[in-house]
């Protein structure tokens, strides 16, 4: 009997997953189909962009300088073996751009703004603000989350590409200012080592599928919590630990796809 | 249940006997699995998204709680639905919202956030809020809940007002006897989803019914016990018969 019932819990809880992540779908297109008023009315954005990106600065600014130093002290230690210490730049741009930039922007950016929105949207339920714009024949999908859905679309990519430029300014300092690496072939083996196409352009693409997931996750953990204070705060904690999980799984998809043989 | 035009209309009763489903039943947020709720001649089950929203445009709703936004001041809470629903000029919009904040006398609190006001001033706020758009018929869930007297003398003088000024039809479902009982015209009481009784405010006052009576003078122990059910006293204090 043991056995039944751990198979019929665990076909539940599959049953339940597939549920939701069809719930989760559908929550998407309904954001997608009621996004037009929120470019009709740009504003909206604006104010979600400065909440969501604009607060988001600082942690990106300053993980990013640190990331960046960590991989010049490292990177140097590595290429210094094989007296391959000009390379530093190459290594330091490349790891950031391909990978570091978008990983870390997107897992900082689920951890602030992400839970930040669950946290609103969850209390704006659970203070019936959401019904009383329902009362009021306002959609919520198009007033509150489809702003936000744009929000953290355009700011991803953009932090991802500050979290990589400071990180180089960051690998600059610890390899070229505090080391000694020569800053001419710092600057000119990564001018001529990193391709537009196949590394910038593709982290931002990873940037950008990031900035939609994360904010399609926070924003329907949001959305769905239920309205108590220990629902918002579970709610919360799912939207870190999902959107976490889905950065990683995705990142390394994407990887396969980008780079396979590059 | 009938809400003639005009009129300030009470639906009371104990908690969870359904009033508050009611009243989401009215502004369409609920499908009845029986039976209908018809407003301005359509059936607001069978109205379709765009309907419904239509429909609602004819309503306001005063949450238990204000359920202001508090991302906004209450200037802009009260602007709210005029920006939503119309093209008027902002100029416009300022007289409006300033009309509407006179009519609660919270005019000079327009740039203040709902954070940083009392219980009694957000409800009044969100009443400005909520006959915005001039409703055809208001809706308050627990208007007098958590106020001190004062504030509730006001919120209940301004149901009356607000509902004669617009020549709507307000329903109120409370569990605030004797406030309601001085501004509705009619009340219904209920209990286990249906209707137990209903009348004139004199005519409740006068009533000889238990449940009427028990609810009216606040009684402990009548046709609602005091006790929930449960097993036998003796046997909950494992004492021998």
């Amino acid at each position: 009997m043991a056995v039944v019932s751990t198979i019929r819990a665990i076909g539940n809880r599959v049953v339940s997953a597939v549920w939701r992540i069809g719930v989760a779908s559908r929550f998407f297109f309904l954001t997608l189909i009621y996004s037009g008023n929120s470019f009709r009315r740009f504003h909206l954005i604006i104010k979600e962009l400065f909440s969501t990106g604009v607060m988001s600065l600082i942690i990106i600014i300053v993980a990013g300088l640190f990331v960046g130093m960590v991989l010049g002290l490292q990177g140097y230690e590595t290429l210094k073996r094989y007296g391959s210490e000009s390379a530093l730049g190459v290594m330091v741009a490349l790891g950031l751009v391909r990978e570091l930039g978008p990983v870390m922007a997107a897992l900082l950016f689920a951890s602030r703004a992400g839970s930040a929105m669950t946290a609103e949207i969850g209390l704006m339920k659970a203070t019936e603000q959401i019904s009383a714009m329902e009362m009021m024949a306002v959609n919520p999908i198009a007033r509150i989350v489809a702003p936000r859905f744009w929000a953290g679309v355009i700011s991803m990519p953009l932090l991802a590409a500050l979290f990589s430029a400071v990180g180089i300014f960051g690998g600059y300092l610890v390899g070229v200012v505090q080391i000694g690496v020569d800053e001419g072939s710092f600057w000119s083996q990564m001018q001529a080592a990193v391709d537009f196409r196949e590394d910038i352009m593709n982290g931002v693409i990873k940037s950008l599928v990031f900035g939609i997931v994360v904010t399609v996750i926070a924003l329907f953990e949001g959305f769905d919590a239920p309205p108590t204070a220990e629902g918002v705060s579970g709610a919360t904690t799912r939207t870190v630990v999902t959107s976490s999980l889905a950065i990683l799984m995705l990142d390394f998809v994407m990887t396969a796809i980008m780079f396979r043989g590059a | 249940m009938k809400f003639p035009k005009g009129k300030l209309i009470a639906i009371m009763g104990l908690s969870g006997c359904g009033k508050t489903t009611l009243l989401r039943h009215i502004g369409g947020a609920l499908k009845p699995t029986r039976g209908y709720v018809k407003m301005d001649g359509q059936v607001m089950h069978e109205l379709d998204a765009d309907g419904l929203y239509a429909m609602r445009r004819k309503m306001g709703m005063l949450f238990q709680f204000g359920a202001l936004f508090t991302d906004m001041s209450v200037y802009d809470n009260v602007a709210f639905q005029m920006r939503e629903h119309t093209d008027l000029p902002e100029d416009l919009i300022h007289s409006l919202v300033m009309m509407k904040l006179h009519a609660v006398g919270l005019r000079g609190a327009q740039n203040m956030m709902p954070s940083e006001l009392s219980g009694g001033m957000a409800r009044r706020v969100a009443l400005a809020r909520a006959v915005a758009l001039d409703p055809m018929l208001m809706m308050y869930d627990e208007p007098f809940a958590g106020l001190d007297p004062i504030s509730m003398t006001v919120i209940g003088d301004l149901i009356r007002r607000l509902n004669d000024a617009l020549g709507a039809t307000s329903i109120i479902v409370t569990h605030d006897i004797q406030e309601s009982l001085k501004i509705v015209d009619y009340v219904y009481f209920m209990a286990n989803g249906v209707i137990v009784a209903e009348g004139t405010p004199d005519e409740l006052r006068a009533s000889d019914k238990d449940f009427v009576h028990q609810f009216v003078h606040g009684e402990m122990d009548g046709p609602v016990p005091f006790h929930y059910p449960g097993v036998d006293y003796r046997q909950a204090l494992n004492l021998r018969a």
